[in-house]
């Protein structure tokens, strides 16, 4: 462990990690980050960032074609651990978007943003791209120094239901609430972008590369 | 309380340096796009949209280092458009730092580019930019090659179809309105974003804050976007997040 790397953060080809690696370097100027799908390097990296765009289905391919379905198990269960957009949507068991199984690492499912209403419910645009409100509903270390309702800077169509509301750690609302992060243990996931998220997102990030994966969540009432 | 409508600063770029004006007081230098960048970013910029004109080939790869170099620094998406002719295009930019790509004359000539696009790298990083122009029938035409040249196109069908094809976002510039000051086409604006359902964004024409009003309130867009009135000084983006609110606009203000 001694020799790894400070942030590995997880490459399965899916997209454009320059924006991510970046963010966590401006925020973590002297730890060493390195966007990498080698499983080994995974494994003894300190921290892991696991993040993803596109559709699930090629990105659960993608992972598992590049062998990287263990180490990334792995790090869930033993470090600091956070997981961006697609990457949190992943962690889930299953996905509405192209009936596809998740890695299974949180229990509960990823649902189509008015599925069942057919898509100009609501007259709410598909993709929900843009800045909204994060309304933290847990004390958590990676929220210390972000206020209530922050604004993140999201672009999804997809989300997740969580079958065990207690890991809910934020929650927003298109024009429902869903859970927009989710927390447990040493595992931190977001459905928002905080590398494109100035000043918040920064501070979540600098939080994240100093965060020991201690959770103690406390309900903030 | 909810999702903020976007305030979207322009940057026209040619051989890697910002054109058109900029007089930002205290900038060292007007035309280094990251320091523009950075000042935007810093009045609140929601996004910001780079458009490259630069004509001569030799030039193109400029606009790869002005988004590393800006991307490198500014966290907050950034949208690159100009000359996307194939799928490599995308990649490259994607790779240089951009999070959205826009594509507009490729995308009638050869509208397999949005959807190969959109399924590579997905659909919420492919824009299609469209410039409409009105028309005698009372609908608006697809123009490309910079507003030169006539699709025959119907500007809303067209908008229908690229997002069928996968378009995650419609940049929609009113060829008319473009430069004049006298704000957005609101009936195309709100024809568009209302035959669609992905966001769209609205752009040409903006001359003063109440047109950034009218561009939500009227035209129905989700994000506005406007060069002249930023570089020139005229207004900060603070202010005209500031203005919107007043208004009863949802906009990011932390």
């Amino acid at each position: 462990m001694a020799s790894g790397v400070d942030i590995a953060v997880v490459d399965y080809g899916m997209g454009n990690l320059r924006s991510v690696s970046k963010a966590l370097e401006h925020v973590a100027p002297l730890a060493q980050v390195v966007v990498t799908s080698d499983p080994e390097m995974i494994h003894a990296a300190k921290r892991v960032v696991f993040p993803g765009v596109g559709a699930m289905g090629d990105c659960m391919r993608e992972l598992a074609d590049r062998g990287l379905v263990h180490a990334v198990k792995q790090a869930a269960a033993t470090k600091p651990f956070l997981g961006i957009c697609l990457g949190m949507q992943m962690l889930f068991e299953h996905s509405e978007e192209g009936d596809v199984a998740g890695l299974g690492i949180l229990p509960g499912r990823v649902r189509r943003f008015f599925g069942d209403m057919g898509q100009e419910a609501e007259g709410l645009k598909v993709p929900h791209m843009g800045w909204n409100e994060v309304h933290q509903q847990r004390a958590h270390p990676l929220w210390a120094g972000i206020d209530d309702f922050a604004r993140f800077y999201f672009v999804h169509s997809y989300y997740v239901e969580p079958a065990d509301a207690e890991m809910v750690s934020a929650s927003c609302a298109y024009p429902f609430p869903f859970a927009c992060a989710v927390a447990k243990n040493n595992l931190f996931a977001v459905q928002f972008h905080p590398e494109k998220s100035q000043h918040a997102g920064l501070v979540l990030l600098g939080n994240f590369v100093r965060w020991e994966g201690h959770s103690s969540q406390q309900s903030v009432a | 309380m909810g999702l903020a409508k976007r305030i979207i600063p322009c940057l026209d770029v040619r051989d890697g340096r910002v054109v058109k004006g900029v007089s930002f007081v205290g900038l060292r230098d007007a035309g280094d796009p990251v320091e523009i960048a950075r000042r935007y970013d810093s009045e609140g910029a929601d996004e910001l949209a780079f458009l490259d004109i630069t004509a001569s080939v030799e030039a193109r790869d400029l606009i790869l280092s002005v988004i590393e170099a800006v991307a490198a620094e500014v966290f907050i998406p950034l949208t690159v458009g100009g000359g996307v002719r194939e799928v490599a295009d995308v990649r490259r930019l994607l790779n240089a730092g951009a999070d959205k790509v826009s594509i507009n004359t490729t995308a009638v000539l050869n509208p397999r580019l949005v959807s190969e696009a959109a399924s590579r790298f997905g659909s919420q990083c492919i824009v299609v930019a469209i410039d409409a122009k009105a028309n005698e029938q009372g609908g608006w035409e697809v123009y490309t090659h910079g507003g030169r040249q006539a699709t025959g196109l119907d500007a809303v069908l067209w908008a229908q179809r690229m997002q069928k094809l996968g378009a995650g976002e419609i940049l929609l510039t009113s060829i008319d309105r473009d430069g004049t000051k006298s704000g957005f086409n609101l009936p195309l604006t709100r024809a568009i974003s209302d035959a669609v359902g992905i966001p769209v964004i609205a752009s040409g024409g903006v001359g003063n804050l109440q047109h950034l009003v009218e561009g939500v309130t009227e035209g129905h867009a989700d994000a506005v976007l406007a060069a002249s009135i930023f570089h020139f000084g005229e207004y900060s983006v603070q202010q005209a997040k500031a203005y919107m609110q007043q208004q009863g606009i949802e906009v990011r203000l932390n």
